[in-house]
């Protein structure tokens, strides 16, 4: 098992990296802006059922986004909004699902962050958390069948899921079958409420890499230069076949659960800690220090998140909302087996 | 002779002969042929297809629908029933929701060797087809023949949704055809087992054939009972059922499982809601006793319907 920490950037990788870093900003800026604007239309009653936002975890998701290639599967979990960005999912796909737009991929009948489209790699996660684990296996497994080689399946999943018995039979199970899959774990020290110490009592999450026979990875999920090159790492592995790769990113979540929830249980002095640094703004700081960007430039890449988000919102606003007497309330594919609501 | 069980493994040969897009995976099922021997030979008929997995059910069915994702037509085998709860969360929440909330298909068939055998206990003889059939997008099938048994399984292999395939270890080895059938009713249709006139028995799967003896003790006293198998319990062929009771003007829901909110409630309650005016006398269901499934042949015997105890009920429908 390879235990991978970051190492700084060699001098040959820097041209690459400062490329590969300001790309992945503007994911993780859009990502907040586009966040940052849903919570303003849940607040407005914009938006039914709830808001979920990935604030302090966009440096992780970008990562994890970008390392993948077209083709490749990614199962994003609750706070992966850059990530799905930097995977090719369109900003309409977002607001859509948010808003309950009938033109959107779910087309009103899942909302928030419960979206994708599978045939497209883009799996559509459901709420019980570990669950999108087996189901990234099996498409591992499947295009193994069909003799597909050279693709990986990323999901994400954060410290709470690793206590269900889908993080350890997914985990295992592609362990035996040695798919190419990566399993990217943000540790934010919270599940919901529950603290860490609640959650699990191994010293540090990595060492279960040992126990499943899998290569593990730790990386500083504030720090968007380490979790670029542990995240290309461990998708470069499982793509040359090294076999399932487990990333335990160590971060706070920077607000609440959702937009319902205040977050009052986060100790305090945690957020005083460098886990509770903000990774967009630490992002920010290397880009000026480093002199990859100006600050004109960064002002410039901030005002065109917003023109896209702001875009996306106002053709969203203007969309049909679902029609129950055109929905055909119909489970199934095989439509002529459909009982429908005659008996009910 | 062809027994329901060697019926259920030549389904799977052929739909792996036919469909390179079919593997299985289950526990047990690769060289040693499964626990009951329903993938006897297959793994080296059909090499890397028919594969071991590992004790992990929910991992088992969320790969098959993350294979079915991309194209493949998984049969899972589940080593009993029962197990299925264990992957429960991936057949209800994720399989079955899957075409609804994305409009990509689920094709996966899961089979669960269903219902008791005497001796097998608590947690090896549980009937859930009624649990599966409750939610939205699965289609849960109860095959009571080899005939059915065969064609029916290929059916689920083809059909586009998550199948829950309900095969009956009772019938496994002792029920018997003399070849496999070359034509097929299609599923949602239930079948006139025996025809009659004074009664009419809706049931399904092992039941049928409990049913169809009670028929045949009752046919000694001068009774006509008509048996109706509903060969899939989702979808539920009511048209038929309400037809024979159209006839008899009497109605007997059976089956193995619990009583609750099941199958047999589900009949009796279409029929009244449905069909009150065609009911001579209030109708009646017989199914297990409400606990769990005891372990003791004298126990057990008693604990689900038999011919006996189904003649007992239709002799109080028929003198109502």
């Amino acid at each position: 098992m390879v235990q991978a920490t970051a190492a700084p950037a060699a001098s040959a990788e820097t041209s690459n990296l400062e490329s590969r870093f300001l790309a992945a900003y503007r994911w993780m800026l859009l990502a907040r802006v586009v966040e940052e604007k849903l919570a303003s239309l849940y607040r407005g009653g914009k938006i039914t059922g709830g808001v979920f936002l990935g604030k302090g975890q966009e440096a992780l998701s970008a990562a994890t986004g970008m390392a993948l290639r077209k083709g490749d599967i990614f199962a994003p979990l609750i706070r992966d909004q850059a990530g799905r960005l930097a995977f090719g999912e369109s900003l309409l796909d977002c607001t859509r699902t948010y808003m309950g737009s009938r033109l959107g991929p779910m087309r009103g009948r899942d909302g928030n962050v419960h979206r994708g489209r599978p045939r497209e790699g883009q799996l559509a996660m459901i709420s019980h958390l570990g669950a999108m684990l087996p189901v990234v296996a099996g498409s591992l497994l499947a295009r193994r069948f069909k003799g597909q080689h050279g693709t990986v399946g990323a999901t994400s999943l954060g410290d709470g899921a690793t206590s269900t018995g889908a993080f350890h039979e997914g985990l295992n199970l592609a362990a035996v079958e040695k798919l190419p899959l990566v399993l990217v774990v943000a540790n934010n020290q919270y599940a919901y409420s529950t603290p860490t110490s609640r959650q699990f009592a191994c010293e540090d999450l990595v060492d279960k890499a040992i126990g499943y026979g899998v290569a593990g990875h730790s990386v500083d999920g504030t720090d968007l230069a380490a979790c670029l090159q542990v995240l290309d790492r461990a998708v470069s592995a499982a793509r040359a076949g090294g076999g399932p790769q487990l990333v335990i990113a160590s971060l706070l979540r920077l607000v609440g659960h959702g937009e319902h929830d205040d977050a009052s249980y986060v100790d305090p002095k945690l957020r005083e800690t460098p886990l509770g640094a903000d990774c967009l703004k630490l992002a920010e700081a290397r880009l000026l220090a480093e002199g990859w960007a100006s600050a004109e430039a960064l002002r410039k890449i901030h005002e065109g998140a917003e023109r896209q988000v702001e875009d996306a919102v106002t053709a969203t606003l203007r969309e049909p909302f679902p029609d129950p007497n055109a929905e055909d309330w119909c489970a199934l594919a095989t439509r002529h087996l459909s009982e429908g609501s005659s008996h009910g | 002779m062809i027994t329901y069980l060697e019926a259920i493994r030549e389904a799977q040969a052929k739909a792996l002969a036919d469909d390179p897009r079919v593997y299985i995976y289950g526990q047990d099922v690769g060289q040693f042929g499964g626990a009951f021997k329903a993938t006897k030979n297959l793994a080296k008929e059909f090499p890397g297809r028919v594969m071991d997995a590992p004790l992990s059910e929910d991992a088992i069915i969320g790969s098959a629908i993350g294979a079915a994702i991309e194209g493949m037509r998984p049969i899972i085998e589940m080593q009993f029933a029962d197990f299925s709860t264990i992957g429960f969360n991936q057949i209800v929440n994720q399989a079955a929701t899957l075409h609804w909330r994305t409009q990509i298909p689920c094709p996966i068939t899961i089979r669960l060797p269903s219902g008791g055998t005497a001796g097998a206990g608590p947690f090896h003889s549980q009937s859930m087809e009624a649990l599966y059939a409750h939610y939205p997008g699965l289609i849960v099938m109860t095959p009571a023949t080899v005939e059915d048994a065969y064609s029916m399984l290929l059916e689920a292999v083809a059909i586009d949704d998550p199948v829950i395939f309900c095969e009956h270890k009772y019938l496994y080895y002792h029920l018997k055809a003399e070849a496999l059938p070359t034509e097929a009713t299609p599923t949602g249709k239930a079948r006139l087992a025996r025809m009659g006139r004074d009664a009419t028995i809706v049931t399904y799967s092992a039941m049928v054939h409990e049913s169809l003896a009670c028929a045949e003790e009752l046919a000694t006293e001068g009774w006509e009972i008509e048996v109706i198998d509903l060969r899939s319990i989702k979808p539920l062929d009511t048209d038929t059922v309400l037809a024979s009771v159209a006839r008899t003007g009497r109605l007997l829901a059976v089956g193995e499982a619990w009583p609750w909110g099941g199958v047999t409630a589900e009949i009796l309650a279409r029929v009244a809601t449905e069909g009150f005016g065609l009911l001579d006398v209030p109708p009646m269901r017989l199914n297990a006793k409400d606990t769990p499934v005891p372990y003791h042949p004298n126990l057990w015997g008693t604990h689900r319907p038999t011919a006996k105890t189904i003649a007992a009920a239709l002799r109080q429908l028929l003198a109502a």
